[in-house]
């Protein structure tokens, strides 16, 4: 295999990664704030259909790419005030939220069904994208990858180096310590779930404007749960949160390659592998206890009522 | 969970719909495995839906469901339909096979048409299919026609006879032109993701194929090949809106013609079980229009396309070697219709090992 092939499947794998990492690295902020969030796969598609839609309508993908992020977090809100001020179960209300998302735009996209759609273009950087091997891996890809590393590094940077990345995280171990602090812990956990929400929707912007630029009902199949589980993957540090997206693309892609090659497996094995691996890697790191203690949010999933 | 929802929401509307129309002669209803905008297979049913209200007007009263999954949430459609007052019920899946027969068998009195099927077990069952595979055998010589690297990359969707027909009858017209091509398959084990679509054909393009041909029913490997800038054929209906530099034909399904004598067989009370397999000759079978090829291979191409039609060429024509190299069809032999409806093995020139 020459290099270019390899760099040209190695460019297919950060495209399949890519919406899974943005929409992990805004449920890890989420959840850092003590929040679990299960509707990912809905605010995700809400930003594939609000999108591909404002896209079409105005005819510049980057207007899709911000509707998409305004919508997803605008959708995160019900979730947001139903959990946080009405302290209501954030796991049954974060799988309404999904429930609700999927309902909600295969309605809103019922237009849109059929329309080839408003490709977001890649930006090649001048002078790099012609290096040898790596250029076009990492310079000639389309504007939401290099938002991915940005935010990648983004949301490490604010977790561990900032002020607030503190605030958010004592919210999230010690959400009474936080409160007597003098901290408003449901402003942060509002902030930190319209995060969330935004992130879902541009990851939802890259499927319906990079990815395949069309809208499908239920087009994100089921990317947002796989999202989820990459933060437990990751146990809660961004920087792994990349690790694991760019393996489950490099497995989801692998399988197709393999098939190509007339590799001796059945196929129907090789579709569920990209599952199956994440259930493996998930059952390694729980089995190990102090790894997933040090990094998990103490007051996760718990409601927070302040006392008055 | 969603899709067994929309199901019920579509099922209620039908219901609805009942209640106001009751003048019509006949309910004619469709069940879709996609959604009618996927400008494939779904799309095309759908397209015979509208043929049959443009026939009939208010004599016959349509309705159907889009986006049902094979399996328990099907049975739970057909019935719903069968139920709601339908006089015919076109399941148009190979997976609706066992939950249309299944609810057949309950509704004596409705009429059932199964696509692509070949169960009919009770008196009110009737299997269609058309010769999708005679449209293969054209595009196997254009892609050979037009390809440089002599290699095809083809997405298929389950291991069932009607994808392998199609396997087999791709190669065979790419090695009547050229009889060292190859073709390099991927299973997706779906009729319906684009992504999973996308991504295969991605991963065909990095393999080197500079043809590509599906049997899943998205437009993703269309807009895929039209970025990579290669050729590719679209599938079912007519995909060119998605590919413009790039599609060269596509098979057209035409079901309108059928799904009319059908349900004029039932306003007439004449209506019977049958098994109907028909292609190019009886119209259900037609090629798009050919671009983005040299004027040569497209006179090729409608020159094959008249022969099949005409009944000259059949695509399973002898000498027909399998791939483990033992004789199948003798030369001049041509292929029985049980071997063909039952087909689970490769000719030789395919990449690829068929998933039991």
């Amino acid at each position: 295999m020459s290099p270019d092939v390899i760099q040209a499947i190695l460019i297919t794998v950060v495209t399949a990664a890519t919406p899974l990492l943005i929409a992990a690295l805004g449920e890890l902020v989420v959840e850092r704030s003590g929040v679990l969030n299960l509707g990912v796969e809905g605010m995700m598609i809400i930003g594939a259909v609000t999108g591909f839609g404002a896209a079409q309508i105005t005819g510049s993908p980057w207007a899709g790419v911000l509707v998409a992020i305004v919508c997803g977090a605008l959708f995160s809100l019900p979730f947001a005030v139903l959990t946080l001020s009405l302290a209501t179960n954030q796991v049954a209300t974060g799988l309404s939220l999904t429930l609700l998302g999927l309902g909600v735009a295969g309605m809103i996209g019922e237009q849109f069904v059929g329309l080839p759609g408003v490709r977001l273009e890649a930006i090649a950087i001048p002078g790099l994208v012609d290096i040898p091997l790596i250029g076009r891996l990492l310079f000639g890809q389309d504007p939401i990858f290099y938002l991915s590393i940005l935010l990648a590094f983004g949301v490490w940077w604010f977790i561990f180096r900032t002020r607030a990345g503190l605030t958010l995280r004592a919210v999230g171990d010690s959400h009474g310590s936080a409160h007597a602090l003098g901290i408003n812990v449901l402003r942060v956990r509002y902030l930190a779930v319209m995060f969330g929400g935004a992130c879902a929707g541009l990851a939802g912007a890259h499927l319906s404007l990079v990815y395949i630029p069309q809208w499908v009902e239920n087009m994100t199949a089921g990317r947002g749960w796989i999202a989820l589980a990459l933060v437990v993957f990751a146990s809660w540090l961004p920087l792994r949160v990349v690790i694991g997206a760019y393996l489950f693309g490099a497995v989801t892609i692998a399988q197709f390659h393999a098939q190509a090659q007339g590799v001796a497996i059945p196929s129907q094995f090789l579709s569920a592998l990209p599952y199956l691996a994440t259930i493996v890697v998930l059952v390694l790191i729980s089995s190990n206890r102090r790894m997933t203690m040090r990094n998990t949010p103490a007051s996760l999933g718990k409601p927070f009522v302040p006392d008055r | 969970m969603k899709k067994l929802a929309t199901s019920l929401l579509a099922a209620a509307a039908a219901v609805a719909i009942t209640g106001a129309a009751q003048a019509a002669d006949a309910k004619a209803c469709f069940i879709y495995v996609g959604p009618i905008g996927d400008y494939g297979w779904s799309y095309q049913h759908h397209q015979g839906l509208l043929d049959v209200e443009a026939a009939f007007g208010d004599r016959v009263e349509t309705a159907y469901l889009e986006s049902v999954a094979e399996g328990a949430d099907a049975e739970r459609a057909i019935e719903r339909f069968a139920r709601s007052g339908c006089d015919i019920i076109f399941t148009t899946s190979f997976g609706y096979m066992d939950a249309t027969n299944k609810v057949a068998a309950k509704f004596p009195d409705v009429k059932f048409e199964h696509a692509t099927g070949y169960k009919r077990e009770s008196p009110n069952v009737s299997t269609y299919n058309s010769k999708f595979y005679q449209g293969r055998y054209v595009q196997g010589q254009i892609a050979a026609s037009v390809s440089e690297t002599g290699v095809a990359g083809y997405i298929a969707s389950f291991p069932i006879p009607e994808v392998v027909r199609g396997i087999n009858s791709f190669i065979l017209g790419a090695q009547s032109v050229n009889p060292d091509f190859s073709l390099k398959v991927v299973w997706v084990n779906t009729w319906f993701d684009p992504g999973k679509e996308a991504d295969a054909a991605k991963a065909l393009v990095d393999q080197g194929v500079d043809i590509l041909t599906q049997h899943t029913d998205s437009t993703a490997p269309m807009q895929v090949a039209e970025e990579r800038g290669i050729k590719a054929f679209g599938q079912a209906s007519d995909m060119f809106a998605f590919g413009e530099q790039t599609q060269l034909t596509s098979i057209i399904d035409d079901w309108g013609p059928y799904y009319v004598e059908r349900v004029q067989a039932v306003l007439d009370g004449t209506w019977e079980s049958h098994d109907v397999w028909d292609g190019m000759a009886e119209g259900h079978v037609a090629m798009a229009p050919y671009w983005n090829m040299p004027y040569e291979v497209a006179a090729m191409a409608k020159k094959t396309a008249t022969a099949i039609t005409v009944g000259v060429l059949e695509p399973f024509t002898g000498p027909i070697t399998k791939q483990d190299g033992t004789e199948w069809l003798a030369d001049g032999e041509t292929a029985d219709i049980g071997a063909l409806l039952g087909m689970n093995f490769y000719v030789q020139g395919v990449d690829d090992q068929l998933p039991e």
